[in-house]
């Protein structure tokens, strides 16, 4: 396996407060990867790094080997890496429909093609990916209308119809419906399963993290902790401590 | 995406009055062609502020770049600019009816050019704004274009310009003739702007209607709805909101040539840059029809421009009350504007789709089932991928 994206020695303050300090990580291509760490411990944070939200202080990050530290949000996207948000963000006033014909990737998209009409197999797939998510008799609902899990599965079905590379998901099952996580859980898996996507998740709920990721990395006060596949994360005493309050 | 009813309706309507106005009222001719321009100034705001969500105070700019930068095509052919502007007077000018259209075709399509290219320059500085302050930052704009070109001698300053006398008499009668049948050589003038504007403002809304259909408006929808949420999918969102304001740029750039030769006359403060009338209405009139709909500016606008011209004729000393109020009440009360509130009150008319009455929980409750029974039908995680 080799690394989609390559975290080097990151780090990033605000003002005195340092929210990341020389955090180096690796996520392979192909993987699920996870990120957990006590609230504040600069998770989000590297996200932000990493998508281009915001310059970093110092450190290299590479994407299939390209630095992208000095690219802006929307050309990394072009490149392949999409970020959920932990709140979510959806386009509120148009439906379901127009959500997803909205999240077609614009990679190599020409001026022309700023006006072409909305094709029909674009449309076809849009409506494929809201019935893989269980959204398909929503789908001429304005997404503004729609319960706050069910614009996490929407703002997931939009993640996948811009056929990203790698997938940041911030948060994917906070402030859900206990009885969607099982089935969102099941979606994530086949995403990177059958669209071979790269997921790279912050997850607060271990019962999910430990379930869905091979590797996972741990934050604690803006540095990492400890990494290792989820059995050895789970008995390791640093990641109890900090969760616990120890350190 | 406006009631597919009314639609058909409407377009008759405004053709049908359109065409027979100025033989029916050939005493409003001018007030006519006036809310023809009023619809293109709702319908160009609208493109940004509406349907985008940039709230712009300073899209009059373009309006008076336009009308200057046509009024010196129209002259600076055929004499000197700086003479034929001096307010000493002392250069006697005549234009024959070539000079006069050859002149003002050019001003109409440098104009257009013009305010495109002035639009792409001051997007650079101003869509780095977001919010009141963008509306800040394009009023500045507009009341700083203003005072520059009070400043300039070249072009008249604050005394500005006249424009060339639209020709009349024997040299352009012929040309008017079999158009517009047997009229009075005097209404020549009113009844050629009136055809102009009544074809600018068609070609707007035909333009708009189109491009509101494309992916270009779902982009301009999707940077209302949450800017930062398109910038994380790609959209380069700086090319978008260039783009739509060239295209409200463009329009605006030929309504204010137009405008200044209906006038005659144009300076800078209260014709060509007027921030506090012009460029409040047209914020007004799309607010009031309903922004961010494509029937809700020209709705807007008729009405607005109604109650003007019947207020200035009827509520003389009153005026700009009853403009006040309106504003107020519009802005307070009634954001959603006209067709707004049609399509909260009668949503099927609009093609829109809502869940009436579905609690949250209960919507999650359902959209858990749904999941289930969509992994059931595929039989488990073994699903085909859908795409």
């Amino acid at each position: 396996m080799t690394a989609l994206i390559e975290v080097d020695n990151v780090s990033k303050s605000f003002g005195g407060v340092v929210a990341n300090n020389a955090i180096g990580l690796n996520v392979e291509q192909g993987s699920i990867t996870g990120l957990i760490g006590p609230n504040g411990s600069g998770k989000t944070t590297l996200f932000n790094s990493i998508v281009g939200f915001h310059p970093i202080d110092s450190g290299s990050i590479r994407f299939e080997g390209r630095e992208i530290s000095n690219l802006r949000v929307p050309q990394i996207a072009r490149l392949g890496m999409l970020r959920t948000f932990q709140q979510t963000r959806i386009f509120r006033k148009l439906n379901c429909v127009e959500n997803m014909h909205a999240a077609l990737s614009h990679r190599g998209g020409t001026f022309r093609s700023m006006f072409a009409k909305k094709s029909g197999q674009a449309e076809e797939r849009a409506e494929g990916l809201l019935d893989f998510v269980g959204l398909y008799q929503k789908r001429k609902l304005r997404a503004g209308d729609l319960s706050f899990g069910q614009q996490k599965l929407l703002e997931f079905a939009m993640a996948l119809m811009n056929e990203p590379k790698v997938l940041l998901l911030d948060e994917p099952t906070a402030g859900i419906n206990p009885t969607l996580i099982n089935g969102l859980i099941d979606r994530l898996r086949l995403a990177n399963d059958r669209f071979g996507v790269t997921l790279f998740v912050i997850e607060h709920n271990m019962r999910v993290i430990m379930n869905l990721a091979e590797h996972i990395y741990c934050l604690a006060h803006g540095e990492l902790l400890a990494d290792g596949p989820p059995d050895a994360l789970r008995n390791d005493q640093r990641v109890i401590d900090a969760y616990l309050g120890a350190h | 995406m406006t009631g597919k009813r009314l639609e058909l309706p409407g377009y008759l309507l405004l053709a049908v009055f359109g065409v027979i106005a100025p033989l029916v009222f050939p005493a409003y001719v001018q007030q006519i062609a006036m809310l023809w321009i009023m619809i293109v100034f709702a319908l160009t705001w609208d493109t940004m502020g509406g349907q985008m969500g940039y709230n712009s105070l300073g899209n009059i700019f373009f309006f008076g770049a336009g009308m200057y930068i046509a009024a010196v095509c129209q002259i600076w052919p055929w004499y000197d600019v700086g003479e034929y502007t001096d307010p000493s007077g002392s250069l006697t000018t005549s234009f024959t009816t070539d000079q006069y259209f050859l002149g003002l075709a050019l001003g109409v399509v440098l104009a257009a050019i013009g305010s495109v290219v002035l639009a792409a320059l001051f997007g650079l500085i101003v869509f780095g704004l977001r919010g009141p302050y963008f509306a800040i930052g394009t009023l500045g704009m507009a009341i700083a274009a203003g005072e520059l070109i009070g400043a300039w001698d070249w072009i008249g300053g604050g005394g500005g310009i006249r424009l060339p006398v639209f020709p009349s008499g024997t040299d352009a009668e012929p040309l008017f003739r079999v158009p517009f049948g047997d009229i009075q050589s005097a209404d020549l003038q009113g009844v050629f702007f009136y055809w102009t504007c009544f074809v600018l403002a068609v070609l707007t809304f035909l333009f708009l209607r189109w491009l509101y259909r494309t992916r270009f408006g779902l982009m301009l929808n999707a940077i209302r709805d949450d800017e930062t949420k398109a910038e994380a999918l790609g959209v380069r969102t700086q090319l978008y909101k260039t783009v739509a304001w060239s295209i409200s740029a463009f329009f605006l750039g030929i309504s204010g040539a137009l405008f200044g030769n209906i006038i005659g006359f144009m300076e800078p403060l209260e014709v060509a840059f007027p921030t506090v009338t012009f460029g409040i209405f047209m914020v007004l009139m799309a607010l009031l029809g309903g922004k961010g709909t494509l029937w809700g500016p020209v709705i807007g606008a008729t009405l607005f421009h109604i109650i003007k011209e019947v207020t200035w004729t009827h509520l003389l000393g009153w005026q700009w009350v009853v403009l006040g109020l309106l504003i107020v009440v519009t802005v307070v009360f009634f954001q959603q504007g006209i067709v707004g509130w049609l399509q909260e009150r009668r949503p099927e008319w609009f093609g829109i789709e809502v869940d009436r009455g579905t609690a949250g929980q209960r919507a999650d409750a359902e959209a858990a089932e749904a999941l289930e029974a969509a992994l059931d039908d595929a039989g488990g995680p073994a699903r085909e991928p859908v795409r």
